[in-house]
């Protein structure tokens, strides 16, 4: 067994210094009835490592790949290039294979890391501080909510209708254990998002309102009259972001007045994955620093006076504060967060601007060779690299009929909003940097063809 | 201290009466500087077009400040964080025993397939028909970990184990709320992990403690006198936190049961008992799985994690969405649209795709490669590695529970014996210096400075008698009261930080110093 080290003569001898006849004899306290006499059955025994990638490989040929193919799917994911470096150093073992940075004199890679993360992170989305990252968006979404409750001791949350469904169900959710109220309600198809509706809503009882930048189907809006009704009323603003490349070319919701910016960050550094692992993004204002859930490093000094970095105000946190904690988190998308730094260090500033300039000119040129199709209608006229259109009937089976053609070309409304007739229509197209003229030829070929 | 534009330190320290060097540096032991203080806002490593932003549809939204991100070219990059690993610890370095985290070798096959791009390359909203494979992929993993349970049902969807035991509360809550059944109150001992009653106070519910008894298990008397209509669950880690199986498990279920409650076990213990013991035949309800601790998906400095959880049959319908159903030949993706007629009672959505496919393909890659019968080898070799070190220092070591037989895949230690006011602390610094990261601290909080340690089945003798060799050293010096040891760790890359400073004075990002010409 190519992982175990240890040799039967081993074994023999620390039984002897143990002073046990057998291995049984270790898993006495274990009642008689539950102990397994031998293997459980129907499991197969061990593979070799060929063995194994064999298998995987085979499963692995059952699924389209996307760089493979003409592909236009965002939503909450974005297909980006990431640097071949940004995974070679992930893979480090002092990386890859080290544990959360308890012991911080012989952690300060990761802690430094994180503080670096942390200082991108706060810039990106023009706020003071952030932690040290959450397991992805949609979970980062939900506890803003819940910060946003501690800080105002109110239990209304009003939600945009462009936030993406998938964290409002995640919202629903915890809001019906925890008891917050959610005002919610459907995406239309139009051009703008929903401020009326929120402004309408907004009352002495609101904890916040929550705003995702750009929206579910790529619009985006000033966010400053927002935030400045909401403070009026007591309420913070929320402002979630799926696309951080976003963030290169257009205001961040900081700069407009946000008090509390999530988002999912695997847009840099992270793969597809089919969903995760992730990174969660939560930064807030320094006012409100201690209730905000996750870890967080810190910089202090060690007994000599040199500079060091430590994981601190843990006393927010559940091994201390138990059940008084700020959150149950205990783990954090510790290696996705390094992927994003070293990504986003890559990049700088310079190169965060140019990936955001190509990928808003590609959705540009996109946008307006897809409307050129006969029957489709751009919906909305502002977007970053991400937009809506109308298609002439239901989107979701021509989504299928073009993947089986072999273009992946987008995500249709029907998938996020089933059996809402209104939306039904709605293909949301998400064109980045991956991307090229050819492949937004192959889908508007695979839209003609499939709405002929 | 702070560095210059060189990366050099502006007050060179010598060490162990060295001389001083010019940069700071000690031969491979390199400092290193922020990105702040190293990268410029023109860096870059990576070769983009600037085509800037004409005929923008950007609804007049563009920046008009910096953003204060530096860059660095790849070379400095690659040297950057090449350098940060260093001053890192790791599995790949040494024994990492560190009790209930399971830090056991993570094999580079589960890294390489997890990398291919039928796996990591593809989108989470593709037509179930173009990620038939992910969707096998999970059901087996699926599949491999009921039947290692015993279980009915399995939840892949968490992201973590506190995200699991979050899961499995909700679908506690859901299944009482279903037979009009208000509890309000959550059992747990008192040795539990913290997760356990933050979590239970997060889904609503009221936390009670239970004692533990003098021989380090749950006190089942104390726990059925608090037994009664108002109880809605209790969280039991088994093996416990003390390193220990709870012997009567199974009747405690029963007593639950009978009580009109469930039963949900922390399973961040599972390695002492994988392929040994099947939790479902202890009448368990739910139940997380690390597949970071058992399944071996690295730690990576913190994360990322994955908890799926497995339900008793009597909590399958309240299971989470989204999930995947084998139909016939076909995999079906199991979500809110096709919920309603089969799945009703589900209590909703955690996250917003299917949870950690990076994590299931390494967790499946390590569970095809030990197989039924390797998987039973990792918990004996697990667990007699741990009654090697638990045997091999209570002479010189105090265990609080080594009395009472033998311990499972962990082993607990106190400092009571210490001498001259050293502490767990100090032995734990002590260690770092000999080389080695040092075990659980202060946990569980039962027993007065605690050491859990956990050494795992990939650790082989002679790793295993070097590190019982260095902590009988650092032992006997801290029960002598040897002093010196307070101002360990002396070798590493910092000595001990200062935690209160960081506190109080909270420093969470970096600060871009006044310019020079700002200041003329």
């Amino acid at each position: 067994m190519r992982y175990l080290p240890l040799a039967d003569s081993d074994r023999q001898e620390m039984l002897r210094v143990v002073g046990a006849g057998s291995i049984d004899e270790l898993f006495v306290d274990v009642p008689e009835a539950a102990r397994l006499q031998d293997k459980i059955e129907g499991l197969p025994d061990h593979l070799s490592e060929m063995g194994v990638e064999r298998e995987l490989a085979r499963l692995s040929r059952r699924n389209l790949v996307a760089g493979d193919v003409p592909f236009f799917l965002g939503c909450g994911a974005y297909k980006h290039h990431i640097p071949a470096s940004v995974d070679h150093l992930i893979q480090r073992g002092e990386f890859l294979t080290s544990y959360t940075p308890y012991q911080p004199e012989i952690a300060q890679g990761t802690l430094q890391a994180l503080f670096e993360f942390q200082t991108q992170v706060a810039r990106l989305y023009g706020c003071d501080v952030a932690n040290a990252s959450m397991y992805d968006g949609s979970t980062a979404c939900w506890e803003a909510i819940g910060m946003a409750r501690r800080i105002t001791r109110r239990g209304k949350a009003i939600l945009s209708s462009g936030l993406h469904p998938h964290y409002v169900s995640v919202a629903k959710t915890m809001a019906r254990f925890t008891g917050d109220v959610l005002d919610t309600a459907l995406p239309v198809l139009n051009a703008w998002t929903d401020t009326e509706r929120l402004l309408n809503a907004l009352d002495g009882e609101t904890s916040c309102v929550v705003v995702q930048y750009p929206d579910i189907f790529g619009r985006i809006g000033d966010l400053s009259e927002l935030a400045e009704r909401a403070h009026g009323k007591g309420a913070l603003l929320i402002a979630v972001v799926t696309e951080p490349v976003a963030l290169g070319l257009i205001r961040s919701p900081g700069e407009m007045g946000a008090d509390i910016v999530v988002g999912e960050g695997q847009s840099i550094g992270v793969g597809l994955n089919f969903g995760g692992p992730y990174v969660g993004l939560f930064a807030t204002r320094d006012k409100y620093v201690r209730q905000m859930p996750g870890r967080l490093a810190g910089e202090t000094v060690d007994a000599e006076g040199k500079r060091g970095f430590v994981l601190t105000l843990s006393t927010r946190e559940q091994h201390i504060r138990r059940e008084k904690a700020t959150s149950n988190i205990c783990t954090n998308s510790g290696l996705c967060a390094l992927a994003f730094s070293i990504h986003m260090t890559l990049l700088g500033e310079t190169g965060l601007r140019r990936l955001a300039g190509v990928n808003h000119a590609r959705a540009s040129a996109a946008a307006e060779r897809l409307a050129a199709v006969p029957g489709i209608e751009l919906v909305n006229p502002a977007f970053f690299n991400e937009f809506t259109l109308r298609l002439p009937r239901e989107a979701r089976p021509v989504v299928r009929s073009m993947a089986e053609k072999g273009v992946l070309g987008g995500v249709s409304l029907g998938r996020l909003y089933p059996g809402v007739e209104a939306l039904e229509r709605g293909l949301v197209v998400a064109v980045t940097e991956t991307s090229t003229a050819e492949d937004v030829e192959a889908l508007a070929a695979a839209l003609e063809e499939a709405l002929a | 201290m702070s560095m210059n534009r060189e990366g050099r330190p502006t007050r060179p320290e010598a060490a162990d009466g060295a001389p001083a060097t010019w940069t700071g540096n000690r031969a491979l032991m390199l400092e290193e500087p922020l990105i702040f203080e190293l990268g410029e806002e023109d860096g870059c490593g990576v070769d983009i077009e600037d085509i800037g932003s004409s005929g923008s549809r950007l609804s007049g939204l563009e920046r008009n400040r910096p953003i204060g991100l530096p860059g660095l070219s790849e070379p400095q990059a690659v040297r950057h964080y090449t350098r940060l690993s260093r001053q890192n610890y790791a599995i790949d370095l040494g024994l990492f025993p560190l009790g209930s985290c399971t830090m056991k070798h993570n094999p580079r096959l589960c890294e390489k397939v997890a990398r291919m791009p039928g796996f990591a390359d593809i989108h989470p909203l593709q037509p179930v028909d173009t990620v038939q494979g992910a969707l096998e992929l999970i059901a087996r993993l699926g599949g491999w970990l009921v039947k290692l349970t015993g279980m009915h049902s399995v939840a892949m969807s968490p992201k973590a184990g506190a995200h699991g035991e979050l899961c499995g509360l909700l679908a506690i809550r859901a299944a009482l709320e279903a037979r009009g059944d208000a509890r309000e109150v959550i059992l747990v001992p008192e040795s539990a992990h913290g997760t356990n009653p933050a979590t239970a106070a997060f889904v609503g519910y009221r936390v009670e403690s239970i004692p533990a008894t003098d021989r380090g298990r749950v006190d089942f008397d104390a726990l059925k006198a608090r037994l009664g209509p108002d109880v809605a669950a209790v969280m039991i880690t088994n093996p416990n936190t003390c390193g220990l199986f709870e012997p009567e498990m199974a009747e405690i279920s029963r007593a639950v049961h009978d009580a009109g409650g469930l039963v949900y076990c922390d399973g961040a213990n599972f390695n002492a008992i994988v392929g040994r013991v099947r939790p479902g035949d202890l009448g368990i309800d739910a139940m997380h799985i690390n597949l970071h601790k058992t399944f071996s998906t690295p730690h990576g400095g913190g994360g990322p994690g994955s908890g799926p959880v497995v339900f008793s049959e009597a909590l399958t319908p309240f299971a989470p969405l989204p999930f995947v159903e084998k139909q016939g030949d076909h995999f079906a993706l199991v979500e809110e649209e096709t919920a309603g007629e089969h799945h009703g009672s589900s209590f909703g959505r955690m996250v917003a795709f299917h949870g950690q496919m990076g994590m299931f393909t390494r967790a499946l890659a390590y569970i095809m490669s030990h197989g039924a019968d390797g998987l039973r080898q990792v918990s004996e070799d697990a667990v007699l590695n741990a009654n090697y070190i638990l045997r091999r220092l209570d002479d010189l070591l105090d265990a609080p529970f080594g009395d009472s037989g033998p311990c499972m895949h962990e082993a607990l230690f106190s400092d009571k014996g210490f001498a001259g006011g050293l502490t767990t602390l100090d032995l734990a610094k002590g260690l770092i210096d000999e080389g080695f990261h040092p075990m659980t601290m202060y946990f569980p909080l039962v027993v007065h400075g605690a050491m859990l340690i956990e050494p795992t089945e990939t650790e082989s003798k002679a790793a295993l008698d070097q590190f019982i060799g260095a902590v009988r050293s650092v032992a006997e010096r801290a029960k002598a009261g040897d002093q010196s040891l307070k101002a360990a760790p002396v070798h590493a890359p910092r000595r001990r930080l200062d935690e209160t400073l960081a506190a109080r004075k909270p420093v969470l990002v970096w600060k871009d110093p006044p310019r020079a010409e700002a200041a003329e």
